[in-house]
């Protein structure tokens, strides 16, 4: 089973991906599906039992996502790319702007260590690494700095800062 | 100067840990070469033709004798004793071994400076008029701002990763001698009616790759406002901007596309959406920075005619090379790194050593960096000029050229930089060679020669009076000349007189244009305002001309 970082700790990961098992979607196990699918069988899913994630595409508004916001107890943003920057805006916005709550979970082949503490920062509190990735050494990384000159997301680890809100 | 507090120091150390523990897993094989470049790359360091290249941060351009002293030394332990200072302020070293690179950012930690985002799609060096402080046409000190905008700037996690690099650059002054409207952001400093500072925010400038001025977005924002305005144009940019070729990334390509109109809605209404969350700047923050940019312990003191019964070689040097002061009885006076022979903004580090003793003893200990690759001693007593200018002449700082023909701009060029097409250093030494005569020069008055080894425009020859790009033509080196370019206060970008031509031949081609120029001035006429009167024919028409008709 797959291990996240989660909350700062390690745990098995008790969500799957639909893409993983199609099949899943029957049962109540906890299932992260993309925005696309969702929004393409709306009656299926708004029907569904178990807990629901959505996983979001980069060129996604979060001005758009409302119902999921409502619907979703966990929002997946992707980081495919340690170049590819637009889910840190997605992440802090969700977190601050539009107040959501849930598990705010980065995934993608980029999702390593070096990363880490600035998607913490941007209000994320789960991370599911890229393969091979060492969760050790993301868990450590989320304390890579004691202090910050920017304001964190809602919710992100308190340290000292110069600028706030 | 600015002093670092527990947040800057602690923040700068974990810095060195992060990149130590960066290159380590690097040098053991556990990171690709593909996947340590972006974390190098956040950091300064490039991997160059020869060696690895580190670009330090000088912050607005600002140094204190105990940094240039401490560069000097890391440029002498770990370098070949030298450094070479660009146009964004910055220093970079040119042969670096990449294990030692950690030890070199720690020592840097201990002077309060890093190489923290000198390159990399990120906010780079933040930067700003090199006369800031000291001009008298200064309406107020950009520096605090700097300093607030670097350290919002500096690890800002949501901007982790922008489309491109991101450059910023604020000026207080008319005369805008940072070049504010050729960068991504330019702030100009303005004065409300109540008298209140702020902000005339320009969006979209740059150089490289289709070179575009800046367009204004904000007539006025309030100080108060900065970082979370900044924040907004930088949400846009991040947002939106183009990530599917290098090419179309910069901002400036996303304000075209958009239109500067639509552009400034989509950022106004940023702004306004995240009123409730983001960074406010209080009035006790600007205070508390101000404080460090708190003017020196001038002296009262008198103006005097500090040329009287000097040698001409002074005189010429106190002309050329020095600048007003708004204080009675100060000069600002550069230290050309133009020295006929040498690179342009290269400095050895026994020049730095020398220098900052120079700058203790009569300059407050305060060294400047200048966009265009000199230095500057900015608070010497008139009565103090003649023994700066022997102790400059002496180590070889003195070469009294400032804005002449010969102070030209130079990125490093082929020689040393991987991105490039062609060389610049030794045109740059071919050109000085040709106008050796300083006599001559300052009959030529005014000329900004800046020449670029490439398209990227390190060396911004696109604002150039006389600009040089460096291409690459069937595996040789061409240079293409433009002529008209100008910063300063007004901002035009060159045009290409006609076919580039091979390097030796550039010479012969820069004194043909100023053949024109001497035949063709008017009185009180620099080469930018005859080249404005006349426009590009003559200049074309000379330049193309056979050899046996030129002469």
């Amino acid at each position: 089973m797959r291990r996240v970082l989660k909350r700062r700790e390690i745990r098995a990961d008790d969500w799957v991906h639909w893409e993983e098992d199609p099949a899943a979607g029957e049962g109540a196990k906890p299932l992260i599906v993309p925005l696309k699918e969702l929004r393409s069988h709306p009656e299926v899913w708004s029907a569904r039992q178990g807990a629901l994630g959505v996983c979001i595409a980069l060129t996604d508004r979060v001005e758009d996502l409302a119902p999921e916001l409502a619907r979703c107890a966990l929002i997946a943003v992707q980081f495919p790319a340690p170049t590819e920057g637009r889910g840190y805006t997605q992440g802090r916005l969700l977190r601050g702007r539009y107040g959501f709550a849930g598990e705010l979970r980065a995934v993608g082949a980029a999702v390593k260590r070096d990363l880490i503490f600035a998607l913490a920062r941007c209000g994320f509190d789960a991370f599911e690494v890229a393969p091979g990735e060492d969760l050790e050494a993301c868990a450590r990384a989320l304390h890579r700095y004691s202090v910050a000159y920017q304001p964190g997301a809602p919710g992100a680890l308190a340290l000292p800062q110069r600028f706030t809100a | 100067m600015y002093r670092y507090d527990d947040i800057d120091q602690t923040l700068v150390a974990e810095r060195v840990d992060e990149f130590r523990e960066q290159t380590r897993r690097f040098l053991a094989g556990e990171l690709s070469e593909e996947e340590f470049r972006p974390l190098r790359l956040r950091n300064g360091l490039y991997i160059q033709r020869h060696a690895p290249m580190l670009r330090i941060a000088i912050p607005y351009g600002l140094l204190s004798s105990v940094q240039l002293r401490k560069l000097g030394d890391i440029a002498h332990r770990y370098d070949r004793d030298y450094g070479h200072f660009t146009t964004r302020q910055n220093l970079q070293l040119n042969w670096p071994a990449l294990a030692s690179v950690p030890d070199i950012l720690a020592e840097l930690a201990t002077v309060q400076m890093h190489a923290i985002q000198t390159s990399g799609n990120c906010v780079r060096n933040v930067t700003a008029d090199h006369l800031a402080g000291v001009a008298p046409d200064e309406l107020d000190d950009p520096r605090p701002y700097c300093e607030i905008i670097r350290q919002w700037a500096s690890l800002h996690p949501e901007f982790t990763y922008l489309p491109r690099k991101f450059k910023i650059a604020v000026t207080g002054s008319p005369a805008d001698r940072a070049a504010s409207e050729v960068h991504d952001v330019g702030l100009h400093m303005r004065r409300d009616a109540a008298g209140q500072i702020g902000f005339e925010v320009l969006v979209g400038g740059g150089l490289g790759r289709a070179p575009a001025i800046g367009q204004v977005i904000r007539d006025f924002l309030p100080v108060s406002d900065l970082l979370a305005y900044l924040e907004a144009i930088l949400r846009v940019y991040n947002r939106y901007g183009r990530r599917d070729n290098i090419h179309k990334a910069r901002i400036k390509v996303l304000v075209k596309s958009l239109g500067a109109a639509k552009f400034r809605e989509e950022v106004e209404a940023e702004w306004q959406a995240a009123r409730a969350d983001a960074p406010h700047l209080p009035q006790a923050e600007v205070a508390r920075v101000r404080a460090f940019f708190a003017p020196p312990p001038y002296e009262s003191l008198t103006d005097l005619d500090a040329t009287q019964d000097r040698e001409p070689a002074f005189r010429a040097w106190y002309r050329y090379n020095t600048r007003p002061h708004r204080v009675p009885g100060y000069r600002a006076v550069f230290v050309s790194l133009k020295a006929h022979g040498r690179p342009p903004g290269d400095m050895t580090s026994a020049q730095m050593a020398s220098l900052a003793i120079l700058a203790d003893e009569v300059s407050f200990g305060l060294i400047r960096v200048a966009h265009d690759q000199n230095l500057l001693l900015a608070d010497v007593r008139q009565i103090d000029l003649y023994t700066t200018w022997r102790a400059l002449s002496g180590e070889g700082l003195a070469t009294a050229n400032i804005g002449m023909l010969t102070d030209m701009i130079a990125c490093p060029g082929l020689d040393f930089c991987s991105l490039a097409n062609a060389g610049t250093i030794s045109v740059a030494r071919d050109i000085q060679k040709r106008f050796d005569d300083l006599d001559y020069l300052y009959d030529l008055g005014e000329i900004e020669i800046k020449m670029s080894g490439c398209m990227n425009a390190c060396g911004h020859h696109h604002v150039g009076h006389i600009g040089i790009l460096g291409v690459e033509k069937h595996g040789e080196e061409w240079y293409q000349i433009t002529l008209g370019g100008s910063v300063n206060g007004f901002t035009a970008l060159g045009e290409v007189i006609g076919p580039s031509v091979r390097q030796h031949a550039v010479p012969e081609t820069l004194e043909r244009i100023i053949d024109v120029y001497r035949e063709r001035r008017e009185e009180g006429e620099r080469l930018i305002d005859t080249y404005r009167r006349i426009g590009m024919a003559p200049f074309k028409e000379r330049v193309y001309a056979s050899r046996a008709q030129a002469a």
